[in-house]
């Protein structure tokens, strides 16, 4: 990030997000007591359109809430779904906490390493797929499971799990 | 999907619904939804709260505080609006069941979420989702949309003069803010830090205002309980534990998965009739009964009913409902190490014994279990836990420490095992998985 990118602020009424997201926006700072508690679904309602959350992104949430470009940059940085950099097109993400790990969400991480031939938070060269290691996802008792951007599946083996790779790679191919 | 189970031994309330198309408002108001919210309306506050003290229900979050004395603790007059929070951050390991919740029955939580608004005399109430139920999220914002067309939302609810407003959102990630003052601070578009405690939130807490905040399988609870009556509903459970609890099973159970049973419901039962068991006949090792902050038992300690009295009494405590079993396969150093990177990664870093102190946990853990452990850390492991008890503003710490030195403690001989260079005696077990 440049000093300019700091400095630099949006021009009002002007929006980098599509006219359907911005009126979302529109709607979600009105939405609430105070303006500022939309700040973290607008956070990840940008990423959800861009892949994540870029600097304009930033500016453009800081100027609709009122906020500086710090403010924001300092919510951002606390909460581990929000991304600054680019990733795959499929982020998958694997548990490995207590619950999945007794039942084989090591093996399942593993697996999907070698598989994809990166390791946690690595992209694909093709941009396919992102590998992270994630902590509980809250499938505890249908373990080991793992979620694809926001989709789960649940109680993988290593060949459900290449099942799950295959159908999202063919998904993309459509 | 996540696959739904059933045992004769379940007494279904919050889970009556499962699997029912419940998500249907239609189907639900069939289902008796929205009925005890209009009963609520005619009967009054008092009445509400009265219902909800003779329930003995008790906070499903983990604290297990009882529901009716807390928004009894809401000041009647209050010059800030008031607010209700539904905590549906569920991040605790091991624990899983508002998950089902939001995904069977989302009408329960807004239905719920109005009577604890009608009981305190709020007129918002905001449900919060973890992030990572976004696809939950779409099933709640959709029932939260039928219900604002029926008028069962919004100006006169009901055709009542009462007036009520839903908002529902998710969090981006965090564990912390399923602390109700991070939760709190979350909400307000902050970082997820917890706030100092006086005051507490039924005083001052969203947005300076008087804020009821209990978790959603307490507020699904509360239409059950105002149906069938506080009191029939406090004869399901045991003694000062009212009612039901949805219990997450999971790791090497035969059959895990969610079971909503009598609070008081003998463990041993649970695991070994209700769950079919430990997988494959192999001998227990471990229990840790309530989701990863709570301390781990020894087989010989879980003949005990599953209330908050009772599990406190045997050296731990009921949490969140998650029941974690863990065979004779397990490496409980490997366990302990994973169960504090968990809290190392999520502490917010405001409170220095808990940032510190799971980090060098973490770090001693990681050196121990790879075989570069040495006998003094044994006790440095305890001692550092020790004394992060208690010198925190939130639970964290102790949520991190308390599992610790539980597993130090009852599992002494399983460190010494590793010491001095020896490798894991249960990685060979493991590296069969692996190939």
């Amino acid at each position: 990030m440049s000093l300019t990118t700091i400095l630099e602020n949006p021009k009002p009424g002007s929006t980098i997000f599509s006219p359907e997201l911005a009126a979302r926006f529109d709607k979600l700072v009105t939405l609430y007591p105070r303006r500022r508690s939309a700040l973290i679904p607008m956070l990840l309602y940008a990423q959800d359109e861009i892949g994540y959350v870029s600097d304009a992104a930033i500016a453009e949430i800081a100027q609709r809430l009122e906020l500086t470009v710090l403010d924001v940059r300092n919510v951002l940085t606390y909460y581990s779904m929000l991304r600054t950099r680019p990733i795959g097109k499929y982020n998958v993400q694997v548990c490995t906490n207590i619950s999945c790990m007794l039942r084989g969400g090591k093996e399942i991480l593993t697996h999907c390493k070698k598989r994809l031939g990166i390791a946690h938070k690595e992209t694909t060269p093709d941009g396919m797929f992102s590998l992270e290691e994630v902590e509980c996802i809250g499938a505890c008792s249908w373990a080991p499971a793992v979620q694809v951007n926001y989709d789960f599946h649940e109680e993988l083996t290593p060949e459900a799990m290449d099942a799950v790779l295959d159908q999202y790679r063919s998904k993309a191919g459509q | 999907m996540p696959k739904l189970v059933s045992h004769p031994d379940e007494v279904k309330v919050v889970s009556r619904r499962f699997g029912q198309d419940a998500t249907n408002i239609d189907r639900y108001i069939e289902l008796d939804g929205y009925k005890a919210v209009r009963q609520a309306i005619e009967q009054g506050p008092d009445w509400i709260i009265a219902q909800m003290k003779a329930s003995n229900l008790r906070g499903r979050g983990g604290a297990g505080f009882p529901t009716g004395m807390k928004w009894s603790f809401v000041p009647k007059q209050s010059e800030k609006p008031k607010y209700v929070l539904v905590n549906g951050d569920e991040s605790e390991p091991g624990t899983c069941k508002d998950h089902l919740i939001f995904l069977h029955d989302p009408h329960s939580v807004i239905e719920g979420c109005i009577i604890a608004g009608l009981a305190v005399g709020a007129k918002t109430g905001f449900i919060y989702l973890r992030g990572e139920y976004r696809y939950l999220l779409t099933i709640m914002e959709k029932a939260i949309a039928d219900a604002y067309a029926k008028g069962f939302l919004g100006k006169g609810i009901f055709g009542s003069s009462f007036d009520f407003e839903i908002i529902s959102q998710t969090g981006a990630g965090a564990y912390e803010v399923g602390e109700e003052s991070a939760l709190m601070e979350s909400l307000e578009g902050k970082r997820g830090v917890p706030r100092i405690r006086p005051p507490f939130p039924a005083v001052v807490g969203l947005y300076g205002g008087p804020t009821v905040i209990n978790n959603a399988e307490t507020i699904a609870s509360v239409p059950h309980i105002l149906n069938m009556g506080g009191e029939a509903y406090a004869r399901i459970g045991s003694e000062r534990n009212g009612g039901t609890r949805l219990f997450c099973i999971s790791g090497h159970a035969e059959r895990p998965g969610v079971y909503e049973l009598p609070m008081g419901y003998n463990l041993k039962k649970m695991i070994y009739e209700v769950a079919g068991g430990i997988r494959g006949g192999r001998q227990l090792k471990a229990v840790v009964p309530g989701g990863s902050s709570t301390p781990v038992l020894l087989p010989s300690e879980i003949d005990i009913g599953m209330d908050f009295d009772q599990v406190g009494k045997a050296g731990s405590m009921l949490g969140s409902g998650g029941v974690v079993v863990l065979d004779d396969t397990v490496c409980i150093v490997e366990f302990a190490l994973r169960t504090i990177q968990f809290y190392q990664h999520e502490s917010c870093g405001w409170c220095i014994p808990c940032r510190e102190g799971t980090d060098w946990l973490k770090k001693t853990l990681t050196r121990f279990h790879a075989g570069g452990g040495e006998a003094k850390d044994i006790d440095n492991i305890r001692y550092l836990a020790e004394n992060m008890l208690g010198r925190t503003f939130c639970p964290l710490g102790d949520a991190a420490a308390m599992p610790t030195i539980a597993f130090v403690k009852k599992f002494r001989q399983e460190f010494e095992d590793h010491l001095n260079g020896k490798p894991c005696p249960y990685a060979k077990q493991q590296e069969l998985v692996l190939a």
